[in-house]
C-alpha cells in the first residue's frame, strides 16, 4: 500500500529518541516497508495513468446498476469525450499494476501485523485521540514547530490516522469497488456489487477512492518536500540518513 | 557487512532460485489446467494470465452471473449500439429475407457438423435471463435475453471432450473464442430474442452470443459460423480473438 510512503516527521524508535542513535542497527524504515513503498509507488502511478486513460473513454458517472450516454448522469468530468480508444492498453496496465499493488500491499499488511509496525508506528495512543491533541498537532505544524524535547519524535496523531486511513480504508474501498465492476467476480461474490448499490455506484465510488488517494499523494509529496526532500527520499531508499 | 546481512543475502538468493523454479513448475501446471490465456505474451501477458487464472479458479464452482428483475431492464432507446450491421452482400441479402435462409454452421471437433436454421434453434430448449451487459468503457445496461444455451448445441453436435475452445465467426471481420468452461456455462446463450422480441438488427440479428460473466465486447453479434477446436494458434494472430490485435484482452471477465 501507499502507506509506508513518506514521512513528514521523524520516526525513531521511541525508546531511543535522539538523532544520534546508531542508524545501522535501527533503520528509520524497515526493509519490508522500504521495498513495498517503492513497488507501490510504481504500481500506483501505473494505476493512476491507466485509470485516467480508461476514464477518457467515458467521463460520466452514474448511481445504481446501469448508465449510458442515453441516461442522465450523476456528474461528468470536463474531459474530451473523443479519445475513446485508450481503454485497451489502459485496462491491461490497470490490471497488471493492480496485481503488483495488491500483492505487495498484502505482503506489507501481513508483515506490518507480524512485526508490530502498525501497532508501534501507526496506531495512535489512546491519550492522543481527541479533538484537543489533534488540534494541538495541527496548530503546531502550522506554526512550523518541531516536536519538543519531551515529546516522542515518532509520527504524530494526524499522520498516524492519515496513514491508517489510506491503508485500511481507501485502498480496501478501491479494491472492493474495483472487483465489484468485474462480472466474473460478482458471479462468485454478488454482494460486492450489491453492497456498493450497483455496478455504476461501485465505479463512482472507485473514482472517489482514487481521488482521495491522489489527494493523499499530493499532500504526502508536499510534506516530504517541506521536511527535506533528499533526506526523506534517501531514508526511504537506504533506511537511514546520510 | 555483518553476519546477519550475509545470512540475509544467502537466504534471499535461495528464495529467488526457489521462486524462479517454482514459477516454471506453476506455468506448466497452469497450462495443463487451462489457466493460461491465448494472449499471454507481451508486457501485459503476466497480468492477463494472473487475472484469467485467478478468475477461473475463483469460478471453479460455475458461479452464475447476477440476474435482475424485469423492472430493471434498460430502455432500448438508451442503449448505445456499437458499430453497424455488416455491409457484406450476403448479410444484407439475408436481412432483407428476414433471415429465412440464414443457417448457423457448426463444425470443427464435433461428431455431427450441423447447419442450423433460426427455426431449429427456436425449437430447442430455451433459456431467458435478465442480465447486465457492461462495456469495457464503463457504461452498462440491463436487458432480457432469450436463446438456446450454447452447451445444448455443443452436446447436440457431439463436441469432442478434447476440445478447448469454441470459436465464433460473425458476418463482419471480427471473431472471438471462449474456453470450454465458459462455453458450457448455463448462462452462455446463442440468443435470438431481446426483451421478448427478435433481436433488433443493431443488437446482433439474427443470432448473437451472450456471455454475462464477461464484458460487452465478448458478446459478439451477427453470428454465422461456430467452430470447436483444441487450439486457436492457427486463427488470425493466434491470440484467441481479434481483440488482442487492437490491444484488448481475450479474456474479459474484469
Amino acid at each position: 500500500m501507499i502507506a509506508p510512503l513518506a514521512m513528514a516527521d521523524s520516526l525513531y524508535l521511541s525508546s531511543l529518541a535522539g538523532p544520534s542513535l546508531d542508524a545501522a542497527d535501527h533503520p528509520r524504515h524497515a526493509a519490508t516497508v522500504r521495498i513495498t513503498h517503492w513497488i507501490n509507488t510504481f504500481s500506483f502511478f501505473g494505476l493512476l495513468l491507466s485509470g485516467f486513460a480508461i476514464l477518457l473513454a467515458h467521463p460520466r458517472f452514474y448511481w445504481g446498476e446501469t448508465g449510458t450516454v442515453g441516461t442522465p448522469s450523476l456528474f461528468r468530468l470536463p474531459l474530451p469525450f473523443v479519445l475513446t480508444g485508450q481503454t485497451g492498453w489502459g485496462r491491461s496496465l490497470h490490471f497488471s499494476s493492480a496485481w503488483v499493488c495488491v500483492l505487495s500491499g498484502a505482503f506489507y499488511v501481513v508483515s506490518g501485523l507480524v512485526t508490530g509496525h502498525f501497532r508501534r508506528d501507526l496506531l495512535p495512543r489512546a491519550a492522543d485521540l481527541g479533538w484537543r491533541p489533534v488540534a494541538k498537532v495541527i496548530s503546531k505544524s502550522l506554526r512550523w514547530e518541531r516536536p519538543g524535547a519531551g515529546e516522542s519524535p515518532t509520527y504524530n496523531v494526524v499522520q498516524r490516522l492519515t496513514y491508517l486511513g489510506v491503508i485500511f480504508v481507501l485502498f480496501p474501498v478501491a479494491i472492493w469497488t474495483g472487483l465489484a465492476m468485474s462480472p466474473a467476480v460478482t458471479s462468485v461474490f454478488p454482494f460486492l456489487a450489491d453492497a456498493a448499490g450497483g455496478v455504476q455506484s461501485a465505479r463512482t465510488l472507485h473514482f472517489f477512492a482514487a481521488g482521495f488517494l491522489v489527494l493523499f499523494l499530493l499532500l504526502h509529496i508536499a510534506m516530504v518536500c517541506l521536511a527535506g526532500f533528499r533526506a526523506r527520499v534517501w531514508s526511504m531508499i537506504a533506511g537511514r540518513y546520510e | 557487512m555483518n553476519k546477519l546481512s550475509r545470512r540475509n543475502l544467502i537466504t534471499t538468493g535461495l528464495a529467488t532460485a526457489a521462486g524462479a523454479s517454482g514459477l516454471a513448475v506453476a506455468a506448466r501446471i497452469a497450462d495443463r489446467y487451462g489457466l493460461i490465456p491465448p494472449d499471454h505474451r507481451g508486457i501485459f501477458g503476466a497480468g492477463e494470465t494472473l487475472t484469467y487464472a485467478g478468475q477461473r479458479l475463483l469460478m471453479a464452482s460455475h458461479s452464475m452471473a447476477r440476474e435482475f428483475n424485469r423492472s430493471e431492464i434498460s430502455k432500448v432507446s438508451t442503449i448505445p449500439v456499437d458499430g453497424i450491421p455488416p455491409r457484406k452482400d450476403d448479410y444484407q441479402r439475408l436481412l432483407r429475407g428476414a433471415f429465412a435462409d440464414w443457417r448457423l454452421k457448426v463444425d470443427g471437433m464435433v461428431a455431427r457438423p450441423a447447419l442450423l436454421s433460426l427455426a431449429a434453434l427456436r425449437s430447442f430448449p430455451s433459456r431467458t435471463q435478465v442480465t447486465m451487459q457492461a462495456c469495457e468503457e464503463g457504461w452498462s445496461f440491463i436487458a432480457e435475453w432469450t436463446g438456446v444455451p450454447l452447451s445444448y448445441v455443443l452436446t447436440l453436435v457431439g463436441a469432442s471432450p478434447k476440445a478447448k475452445y469454441v470459436v465464433f465467426f460473425p458476418f463482419d471481420e471480427s471473431w472471438d473464442s471462449l474456453d470450454m468452461s465458459e462455453a458450457m456455462h448455463p448462462q452462455t446463450l446463442l440468443a435470438y430474442g431481446m426483451n421478448g422480441r427478435e433481436i433488433p438488427t443493431g443488437h446482433g440479428a439474427p443470432l448473437r452470443l451472450k456471455v454475462p460473466r464477461q464484458l460487452g465486447y465478448k458478446n459478439i453479434k451477427y453470428l454465422s459460423h461456430i467452430t470447436v477446436t483444441d487450439t486457436v494458434r492457427n486463427i488470425g494472430t493466434g491470440q484467441g480473438s481479434v481483440s488482442p490485435d487492437y490491444g484488448y484482452s481475450w479474456y474479459a471477465g474484469i
